[in-house]
């Protein structure tokens, strides 16, 4: 993309150093997305992070990685061995004029590669440097394996999920690091802010294990100090922890899941009623009419009442399926979402009405890919995929030569060496 | 004291729930002066969500707002439903930099106080809105809550046993804690963006584009192979043993996650020369992805004998992934999250002191946050509306009369 087009974002001023690796990746892409010029660098061969899952027409291949194209776009590409000498001092220069660096190697990498925070500050006084790790930089999990799932156990999120009678359970998709990588570009924003106040940059830490504690909601931690109840994972239902009794939430229909909870307060009296005759319409008895919504309260409700008044919904909605759920909702004002899989996301009007779906041309593909689009919509510069994700060292000549001022030959000898 | 990077920007804060207050928290955890709108006839929904502290009903009692809210608010009760109200709050877009609201779409409109009109107020305004399916489109005035999103956003469909239909994330709020991420990025940015060019901007966050993001492999697997995700369990397709594993106690587990040979090696080497973990079966990750049933049931046989932390303090010595389970207990007591000062204390004057208040998920070299307890319903009327309006005391109290600040 030319610099002209680039010149829109709101963060078009800011280069992006990013060296991440899949736990990192969603990091800069929200700073690309918004117009920053994200540069990724990739180990010379590419990112080990390629291999991961789907892939293309199911063909795994560095190219091809699914993973890599979602959470990549808006970066430009290069090849780096920063573990080589002349890897090293190229990367200084390259800091030199950047404004941020984003990594996520385990904890000390980067100190060991003389590359970390207080080198790269002399450097440039100005750049702003963030890591993202599982533990953070310090304290005793510091050095710990850090796998997805077990960032997410000591959380403390993973044992809010899943059925009573089986093991806590984890999303089958790991999402630990997503958090990590969110709260890292905030922390970045952040410091950029404060750089536009003050001149200096600074080290940001970010950490999965503390960016998932806050999910967790106050319930388990609330009731743990107030009335020492350890909170459980109740399945499909709502637990009222201090009453012990269980609302269902999640229903089976005709064609899968739905989600539904009767939301009780005075502006939701009237889409109550309507479940109601909705239901009584269809032949549905239900025991909802001698109902006060105005003065039920999630506190005083028996479990048998529940049970009676949810199994009416429960027979209800087995004669449906999701699409019609949705729809018949949606039009009474009430609030149920069927439990989509991506199929029922790109059916949704709603998205599709806010153009949130686009094509992105993939041209070594010879195809062109539906993305989710935009996370942002605004009338200022605009929020979006700027580019496709970069393939291995496709932007090698534009920023080592065109930019950075290495000469052709210099990059013969650089790639020949396996630095780039 | 240094200053802080917000400090100097003003917010006028419509936003109520999650996702809109944990946006703001953001700018007023770093310095930003943020006036919170309320009103006794429609406060914050939040303040009504259950548990209350000591089980006691009240507007200054539910955890989830004080937890929604940690954050140096200056709350007033404002009636947007009298005329004198709407003006009130255009007297405040004056004085703001950034207005955020987080109403079903178009209802500021309705108020008179969509962007169109804030602009003519104060044309360098950046106007942040948030909701459910954002500000157009069919669906746009659908009310809506994150407790459920979490369906139409796809998370629900990949939290479940390959036997049992998803568990989902039951009722908790989950979108909740990811679009509010995308959102403060992105109000930095237009922050940043207005700094440099004196030009605002509406933002418009739709809670479900922004909170599926995460999820685009998942989609692109769709819309390129046409696969819809599936649930295995705690299992990961390049890795076993992967799970959660009972230990010795009441309802406590480990989590432990292999994934390389040397991995396996070690793992092996902390359980001990069993005979099974040396049978050939096991010695290869296909082969442990083959027997992976068995596989597990062996890990549980020796973890179900010790401990969650013996296990973990065994296996990461050692270079194995693995970590408790842990529960509020556990939480409360985590070294690690001592360590960064994961749960902040606060005291509130009627709920007094509690401990499940955050700040951010990073830590800054350079640069602190600040939290302050959750601010009471109207708590700084006199001081918003005398001191930053200039309102003398006695038309003060007759609005108050008038049920314009009510």
């Amino acid at each position: 993309m030319s610099v002209e087009q680039k010149a829109e974002g709101m963060l078009s001023p800011y280069r992006v150093l990013d060296l991440t690796n899949e736990r990192g990746f969603l990091c800069a892409k929200l700073l690309g997305d918004l117009g920053a010029d994200v540069i990724k660098i990739e180990k010379p061969g590419g990112d080990p992070a390629r291999s991961i899952g789907p892939f293309y027409h199911d063909m795994p291949d560095p190219e091809k990685s699914l993973y890599w194209f979602a959470f990549n776009t808006s970066k430009r590409g290069i090849t780096l061995d920063i573990e080589t000498v002349d890897g090293r001092e190229i990367f200084k220069r390259l800091v030199s004029s950047a404004d941020i660096v984003i990594e996520s190697f385990d904890p000390g990498y980067m100190d060991n590669l003389g590359l970390g925070y207080p080198v790269l500050s002399q450097v440039n006084p100005r750049v702003i440097m963030t890591s993202i790790t599982g533990f953070g930089q310090e304290g005793p999990y510091r050095d710990y394996k850090a796998a997805d799932l077990v960032v997410w156990a000591l959380s403390g999120i993973l044992y809010l999920y899943g059925d009573l009678d089986r093991a806590p359970l984890a999303p089958s998709f790991p999402l630990a690091y997503f958090f990590d990588a969110l709260q890292a570009a905030i922390g970045t924003m952040v410091a950029l802010y404060h750089r536009e106040n003050t001149g200096e940059g600074q080290y940001v830490d970010a950490s999965a294990q503390l960016a998932l504690v806050w999910p967790t909601e106050p319930e388990p931690q609330g009731l743990w100090e107030q009335d020492r109840i350890i909170l459980k994972r109740s399945g499909r239902s709502w637990l009222r922890a201090q009453s012990g009794v269980l609302i269902p939430v999640i229903y089976p229909c005709q064609d899968g899941s739905i989600t539904f909870f009767p939301f009780l307060g005075p502006t939701r009296v009237k889409a109550n009623i309507a479940m109601g005759e909705w239901m009584e319409s269809e032949g549905i008895s239900t025991t909802f009419k001698e109902i006060d919504y105005s003065t039920l309260d999630w506190q005083n409700l028996r479990q048998d009442f529940i049970d009676e008044w949810t199994g009416d919904f429960a027979r209800f909605f087995m004669t449906h399926t999701k699409k019609e759920l949705l729809e018949g909702a949606a039009k009474r004002d009430i609030i149920l979402y069927p439990v989509f899989t991506p199929k029922d996301m790109l059916e949704f009007p709603q998205l599709t009405a806010r153009g949130y779906w686009v094509e992105v041309e993939h041209p070594e593909l010879s195809a062109s890919v539906t993305y989710p689009g935009a996370f942002l919509k605004t009338t200022g510069p605009p929020c979006r995929i700027w580019r496709r994700a970069p393939i291995i060292g496709e932007h090698n000549v534009e920023v080592y030569v065109n930019e950075l001022g290495l000469s052709p030959e210099e990059l013969m000898t650089l790639k020949q060496s396996r630095v780039i | 004291m240094k200053k802080r990077p917000f400090e100097g920007i003003k917010v006028l804060d419509f936003t109520m729930f999650g996702v809109g207050p944990f946006t703001v928290n953001y700018l007023a955890f770093y310095g930003a002066e943020v006036i919170k709108v309320e009103s006794h006839a429609r406060p914050d929904g939040c303040r009504t969500i259950t548990p209350y502290k000591d089980n006691k009903p009240g507007l200054e009692r539910s955890f989830y707002f004080a937890f929604s809210n940690p954050a140096k608010k200056y709350d007033i009760t404002l009636n947007l439903n009298h005329p004198k109200g709407v003006e009130l709050a255009k007297r405040l877009v004056a004085w703001a930099d950034v207005v955020a609201e987080s109403y079903v779409g178009q209802t500021m409109e309705r108020w008179g106080l969509g962007y169109d009109e804030l602009k003519k107020i104060k044309p360098d305004i950046i106007m942040f809105r948030t909701c459910m399916h954002g500000q157009t489109g069919p669906m746009a005035r659908h009310p809506g809550y994150g407790n459920i999103l979490t369906s139409l956003s796809g998370y629900n469909c990949i939290v479940g046993w390959p036997d049992r239909p998803p568990c989902g994330f039951q009722a908790r709020a989950f979108t909740d804690f990811v679009a509010p991420l995308f959102g403060i990025v992105s109000l930095i940015a237009a922050l940043d963006y207005r700094r440099r060019t004196g030009k605002g901007q509406c933002l418009d966050l739709s809670q479900h584009e922004a909170g599926m993001h995460p999820l685009a492999p998942l989609i692109l697997d769709y819309t390129v192979n046409q696969r819809e995700p599936s649930t295995s369990g705690n299992r990961l397709a390049y890795a076993a043993p992967h799970g959660v594993y009972r230990c010795r106690g009441d309802d406590r587990w480990c989590a432990i996650a292999v994934f390389t040979d040397e991995e396996w090696e070690s793992f092996c080497k902390v359980i001990g020369d069993s005979a099974w973990a040396k049978d050939p079966k096991f010695a290869t990750l296909l082969g442990r992805k083959q027997n992976e049933d068995e596989l597990d049931r062996l890990v549980e046989e020796w973890t179900s004998k010790r401990s969650p932390e013996e296990v973990m303090s065994l296996m990461q010595p050692a270079g194995v992934a693995a970590g408790v389970v842990a529960n509020a207990k556990d939480q409360a007591e985590d070294p690690q999250l001592k360590h960064y000062h994961s749960f902040h204390e606060l005291d509130h004057p009627e709920m007094g002191r509690m401990s499940f208040y955050h700040g951010p998920g990073f830590r800054m070299s350079k640069t602190d946050y600040e939290l302050a307890p959750p601010p009471l319903l109207g708590e700084y009327n006199d001081y918003v509306f005398t001191k930053i309006l200039g309102i003398p005391d006695e038309e003060f109290v007759q609005l108050m009369e008038e049920e314009v600040i009510y």
